[in-house]
């Protein structure tokens, strides 16, 4: 501790250097912190207790429709209080970038989603309306669409029977989330199911998944697994789980979320290791002939060498704590933003930077400590 | 061969180092003899090797062959570790270019050799504020290198060479980057703590006016010892 003033003072002798080293630090573990929290939410299954609503989809994966007679059969269980059921629509308004979710529904999805507000008399028009669909408020205003539009979408899975890959809707209503929070699950549009099944060319008579509304929390876990074992070695096995489970599955759908999370820090970390091991090589060159006078004054050759290693190891853990704080604050923001996604910096992740922290401390110090150690007094303080 | 009287005995210490693929022989066998609480200084034109000699007795460097005894301890037969230890606690440095750490106070360069020690912080820094005040410099303590005099500076790396109250000074051309003025006043400390305080003093310089102010000057020229003169002080 009592080398701490001046492994301090070497490190900010050069103060833009520095500082602009450690933001680049700062930058590349909050990209970890935050990439990390992304990776162990799709790593980590959620736990089924104190679930109220679960979401059955067939175990080899989630474009497998399950067929439509399970749904009775799932609400005989005891403990189901409702069960509705969605199937993936992946229609296109007018132009592929215009992406948001669209799934038709069973007439009772709303009631097992009170956290979406509509006025009553919308509703009870979607209810009456065969081609009626209902938008989140974000949705609606993104395109400008008012009650009343004929919304037209272009299928890419189901072209319809008569119309081709043309689907047309009649914005019937406009929901919002009661909570704020939940905002940006205004983004999806809802149809019904009849509509969309009896116009389809294909897969008629299966839905995409089911949503279990269960009357007791306390027996979540159970009903879970009675759903599984009931459909267990059938020609279509379900997966029950939470709806943030599944809602993480499907966005795996894009790819091994684990190996691009994990490639992205690969790349920045590596980025960060030439960056400041640059630094700090140039930093220990410009000061060779005060680690000359230092070791003329008694200063042994280890304790030289831990002096620049402690130098690297404290100007690592300065940008990785600050870092890692940092993304603290992305993953909240990242939770807010992904329908569903809950981004936790665990502790697992504060751990697993901690020993990043030292290893690139000591990758990135260790070669010009290596040097400062090996110095020669004489041909150093010569100018050799 | 060791004298009682004497601080440093070199005996028969030759130097040479590896330039390309030639054998440069710097110093030839050199023999001398430093009393305790002398005042010597080294001259001679340049690549004479009284730098190579005066790193030689302050333990930055090994002979090639031939003996160097300080204090009764043969520092030619010191490994590195050793050595680093030894100089910590028996030799002071002070250069001609200061050699100050210019990211720390004066007071923090004074106690850098103190870290080396077992000292505790406020021991430390009472020693510092001591050795700086002896230097007449006890009011610069906060200063950093850059906000002193070219003097001054060379006051503070004195302090630092006599912080840990060593036996011996090694100085290389102290006054080789001051006005004549500021060379006599550190030549005069250099003085005082030589005769007040005990401290032999070894000294390269160029200048004779420097040279005066020792006990006695010791010639080199091509690696032997050309000739020896007492000052008579």
């Amino acid at each position: 501790m009592k080398y701490l003033h001046l492994i301090w003072a070497n490190l900010f002798r050069k103060k833009t250097r520095s500082l602009l080293t450690v933001l680049s630090i700062v930058v590349a573990f909050l990209l970890f912190g935050m990439l990390d929290a992304v990776r162990v939410a799709f790593t980590v299954r959620d736990s089924l207790e104190g679930a109220s609503r679960l979401v059955v989809s067939s175990k080899l994966s989630i474009i497998q429709p399950l067929p439509y007679a399970d749904l009775a059969q799932i609400q005989r269980i005891p403990g189901v209080e409702a069960v509705a059921f969605a199937n993936w629509f992946g229609g296109i308004y007018q132009d592929r970038k215009n992406f948001f979710a669209n799934f038709a529904v069973s007439n009772n999805y709303l009631d097992l989603y009170p956290e979406f507000v509509m006025p009553e008399d919308q509703k009870q028009t979607f209810m009456a309306t065969r081609t009626g669909a209902v938008v989140g408020r974000n949705l609606a205003k993104r395109f400008g669409w008012k009650i009343g539009d004929k919304i037209p979408l272009q299928a890419t899975i189901f072209p319809h029977k008569s119309t081709g890959n043309t689907w047309t809707f009649d914005l019937v209503g406009i929901f919002h989330a009661r909570d704020s929070s939940n905002a940006n699950q205004e983004d999806q549009m809802i149809f019904h199911y009849d509509y969309f099944d009896e116009g389809r060319t294909f897969g008629n008579g299966t839905v995409g998944w089911y949503m279990v509304k269960i009357a007791d929390p306390r027996h979540t876990s159970q009903i879970a697994q009675t759903i599984d074992h009931l459909y267990a070695n059938s020609v279509a096995e379900t997966k029950t789980q939470t709806e943030k489970q599944f809602n993480l599955d499907f966005a795996k759908q894009l790819g091994d979320i684990g190996l691009i999370v994990s490639s992205i820090m690969g790349a920045v970390l590596f980025t960060i290791l030439l960056l400041t091991g640059n630094t700090m090589s140039q930093a220990v060159r410009e000061r060779i002939p005060e680690y000359a006078v230092l070791k003329t004054i008694g200063f042994s050759n280890q304790t030289v060498l831990w002096l620049v290693l402690g130098e690297a190891l404290l100007m690592i853990a300065l940008g990785g704590v600050f870092g890692l704080g940092l993304s603290v604050l992305g993953a909240d923001a990242l939770s807010a933003a992904f329908r569903g996604g809950v981004f936790q910096v665990a502790v697992q992740t504060w751990l697993s930077g901690s020993v990043l922290m030292v290893v690139l401390g000591l990758a990135v110090g260790f070669p010009p400590a290596l040097r400062a150690m090996r110095l020669r007094i004489v041909d150093a303080l010569s100018g050799h | 061969m060791n004298n009682n009287d004497n601080l440093v005995n070199i005996r028969g210490v030759t130097k040479s180092y590896q330039r390309a693929k030639q054998k440069v022989e710097v110093l030839h066998g050199i023999d001398i003899d430093i009393a305790r609480g002398d005042f010597l200084a080294l001259m001679g034109p340049s690549g004479s090797g009284k730098t190579t000699l005066l790193n030689l007795i302050g333990g930055l460097d090994k002979p090639s062959a031939g003996s160097i005894n300080v204090a009764g301890t043969r520092i030619d037969q010191l490994s590195s570790g050793e050595l680093a230890r030894w100089r910590a606690s028996n030799v002071g440095f002070v250069f001609q270019f200061y050699n100050l750490l210019p990211m720390l106070s004066a007071l923090k360069n004074v106690e850098l050799p103190l870290l080396l020690t077992g000292l505790s912080g406020t021991e430390r820094r009472r020693n510092a504020e001591v050795a700086l005040r002896l230097v007449n410099l006890g009011d610069r303590t906060q200063h950093k290198p850059k906000e002193l005099s070219g003097g001054q500076e060379q006051r503070v790396a004195i302090a630092r060479a006599i912080v840990s109250d060593p036996t011996l000074l090694i100085c290389d051309e102290p006054t080789g980057d001051l006005d004549r003025h500021t060379a006599d006043e550190i030549l005069g400390l250099l003085q005082v703590l030589n005769r007040e305080h005990g401290k032999t003093i070894v000294m390269v310089t160029h200048d004779p006016k420097a040279a005066e102010f020792a006990h006695r000057q010791l010639h080199l020229d091509k690696g032997t010892l050309a000739k020896s003169a007492n000052n008579g002080g």
